[in-house]
């Protein structure tokens, strides 16, 4: 007998350790349901965080807009009717106004990590004979890098996009038969071109992005799209993606101009990504209420075999409370150590997937990161279902009549 | 009768037991029992199956409660106590002999004497441990105490729950059949242990049994007959010795 270990652990211990077969099977079950249980999350979680990250590579998560011009009819009175058909306007690029003030404003919201002024349109690349449509982006590199990684991404020469300067991807580089030191010719639709020579390649790993977007100066790109002096938006990044919704609102309230997070232009993306959560949360419910059963059913019946011994153990001044202590830490205990084991099994199932699941180079096809919090949860919800599923065994044992128990 | 001291272990004044109580099938199976055990004493309750011993035994065990009437243990009236606090006085006052032992047989010989302890105390330590040691080797069964509880013969399980009910020192013993399930020799050698402890340590035992033989070796015999007293009277001829020695009879 442990020193430290109070009655009711002791008595528990030895109650598990004499149905042992009993207290291995469920043990078993237990084991089962979390190692599924962390395997799916891990993996869900994996998959999750990795298309985020793909998407967040090359995405600012939150967009900031002038807002859309409208059409507006004009009534004489109120009497009027409105005109049946109203022919929506054609956007024209403007600026965003005093987008230095916004700039200013918007980084002194919290969850903002950054925000950096961009002039971006429609234009073509040309070089040679070929002659490629593209999407020119103006920006001020010292800020644009916070908020999109686009220095690690830069695989030849070296990122800079001063006067003359153009950084393209490695899609259009093939393209066009350009590399670092190349000149580019870039044209834009308001007629203006500009002859620039490129100090680097990127590699977004997305081959729409590597073809289209070229990234010259904020000044080039204002002069070329004739808007000089203002940016056409301001990318933001945020320190929780999932919070860009709740705070492009907030700057949606404050400045009066769209914004536009990457969780609403991604909305199909996001309802898939729910049903998936939904889903797996699902499974894990199941699966957690199976193991509760399995807990529970052993525990009914260990109370009715022990009936007589807990009849006798209430007889000798063991009270009420004591014996549903006994009952909850065997759940509890169950719980716990299934789910140490089941921890284990996750994992082992995690190195079988990791290994199986590669692409033909041998990289992995996705990263998944396990997080120690998935264990420790797991182990904590595992102890928590056992205790809770222990509940109905325990009270039945606490209620036992002592005559009643002896004498049946 | 026996001689009474000043505060009796036990004293009941019209103490009464019915079953079904509100239904139309309500039985009342004591009609009123009066009883006064004094300290020391080494009693014998008998009678016809049915009479109610076991239900009378449940009711002072403060495993029951009774519809009517009062029940002191030593001298304190045990009828307005809450539930947790009969469970505390009994674990405390009270030891429990059963015609089967009951012994928990995830644990060794010496552990199941220690539980009580353990339950009242909550932790295990080395005082309720040599306690235990002491109680086993009163009851002849120091070799095997390390034994689980299953790895012994049942004379020697139904000393060990012996050993149990005097683990707190109870004033009161209650025995129910302690013999019943054992051989002639196996139950005079139980009795001996109980007898001797009687003798040594002044604890009260109240035995319910049906054996006449072993009733005689009471030192008073009281008879219940359809939930009444029909006798109550000191035995004039107590059989002190079954001659059976522990140490023969350890092995049974």
């Amino acid at each position: 007998m442990n020193r430290l270990a109070p009655f009711e652990w002791i008595a528990a211990m030895r109650f598990m350790r004499e149905g042992s077969a009993q207290t291995l099977l469920i043990i078993l079950g237990v084991a089962l349901g979390v190692g599924v249980i962390v395997f799916m999350s891990a993996l869900v979680a994996g998959l999750q965080s990795n298309i985020i990250r793909r998407t967040l590579n090359y995405m600012a998560p939150i967009v900031v807009v002038p807002p859309e011009q409208v059409a507006r009819p004009q009534r004489k009175d109120e009497k009027a009717q409105i005109a049946a058909l109203v022919q929506p306007r054609s956007q024209q690029l403007r600026s965003i106004d005093q987008w230095q003030k916004v700039r200013a404003q918007i980084e002194r919201l919290p969850g903002v990590i950054a925000a950096t002024p961009v002039v971006s349109g429609p234009g073509f690349a040309l070089r040679g004979d070929a002659n490629k449509a593209v999407t020119i982006t103006g920006v001020e590199v010292e800020s644009y890098v916070r908020v999109i990684a686009l220095a690690d991404k830069i695989v030849a020469g070296r990122l800079s996009v001063a006067t003359s300067d153009i950084v393209i991807g490695i899609e259009l580089a093939k393209d066009l038969g350009a590399n670092v030191g190349d000149k580019v010719r870039l044209t834009s639709p308001t007629g203006a071109s500009e002859t620039l020579s490129v100090t680097a390649l990127f590699d977004f790993g997305n081959k729409g992005v590597n073809e289209r977007n070229v990234y010259i100066g904020l000044r080039g790109a204002q002069n070329l799209m004739n808007l000089v002096g203002g940016v056409s938006s301001i990318e933001i990044k945020v320190e929780d993606p999932f919070a860009a919704e709740t705070i492009a609102q907030a700057i949606q309230a404050e400045t009066d101009l769209e914004a536009d997070s990457w969780i609403k232009t991604n909305a199909q993306f996001f309802t898939a990504m729910a049903a998936q959560t939904l889903s797996n949360t699902l499974i894990r419910f199941f699966v957690g209420l199976t193991a509760a059963l399995g807990i529970a059913s052993v525990l009914v019946v260990s109370v009715v075999q022990k009936s007589k011994e807990i009849g006798i153990l209430r007889a000798m001044g063991t009270s009420r409370a004591q014996v549903l202590r006994l009952f909850l830490l065997q759940g509890a205990a169950m719980g716990l150590v299934g789910s140490l084991f089941g921890s284990a099994l996750g994992w082992a199932f995690l190195a079988v997937w990791r290994g199986a699941a590669k692409n033909p180079d041998g990289t992995p096809i996705f990263i998944i990161d396990v997080e120690p919090s998935l264990f420790v949860l797991a182990a904590a919800g595992a102890t928590l279902v056992g205790t809770l599923a222990a509940v109905i065994p325990a009270r039945r044992a606490a209620k036992l009549d002592p005559v009643v128990a002896i004498r049946g | 009768m026996a001689e009474i001291r000043p505060t009796d272990t036990l004293r009941l004044e019209g103490l009464r037991k019915s079953y079904g109580v509100g239904t139309s099938v309500e039985t009342e199976v004591l009609h009123g029992i009066d009883l006064r055990v004094g300290r020391g004493e080494f009693a014998a309750l008998i009678g016809p199956s049915g009479s109610g011993k076991t239900t009378l035994l449940n009711l002072i065990g403060l495993l029951d409660r009774p519809t009517g009437g009062r029940l002191f243990i030593e001298g304190r009236d045990t009828s307005g106590l809450r539930e947790a606090d009969l469970t505390r006085l009994r674990g405390g006052s009270i030891g429990f002999v059963f015609q089967y032992h009951y012994l928990l047989p995830a644990f060794t010989a010496l552990e199941n004497v220690m539980m009580p302890i353990l339950a009242a105390r909550g932790r295990p330590d080395d005082e309720m441990r040599h306690t235990a040691a002491e109680l086993l080797d009163k009851v002849g069964l120091t070799p095997w105490r390390n034994n689980k509880a299953t790895e012994i013969s049942g004379g020697q399980q139904q000393r060990v729950a012996i050993a149990r009910a005097l683990a707190m020192k109870p004033a009161l013993v209650l025995a129910d059949e302690p013999s019943g399930n054992l051989d002639t020799k196996s139950a005079d050698s139980v009795f001996d242990v109980l007898r001797a402890v009687n003798e040594a340590s002044g604890t009260t035992f109240l035995i319910v049994t049906h054996d006449p033989r072993l009733a005689q070796r009471c030192d008073r015999i009281v008879e219940l007959v359809d939930g009444r007293t029909v006798s109550d009277r000191a035995n004039a001829n107590v059989v002190r010795r079954s001659g059976a020695a522990f140490s023969e009879s350890a092995g049974a």
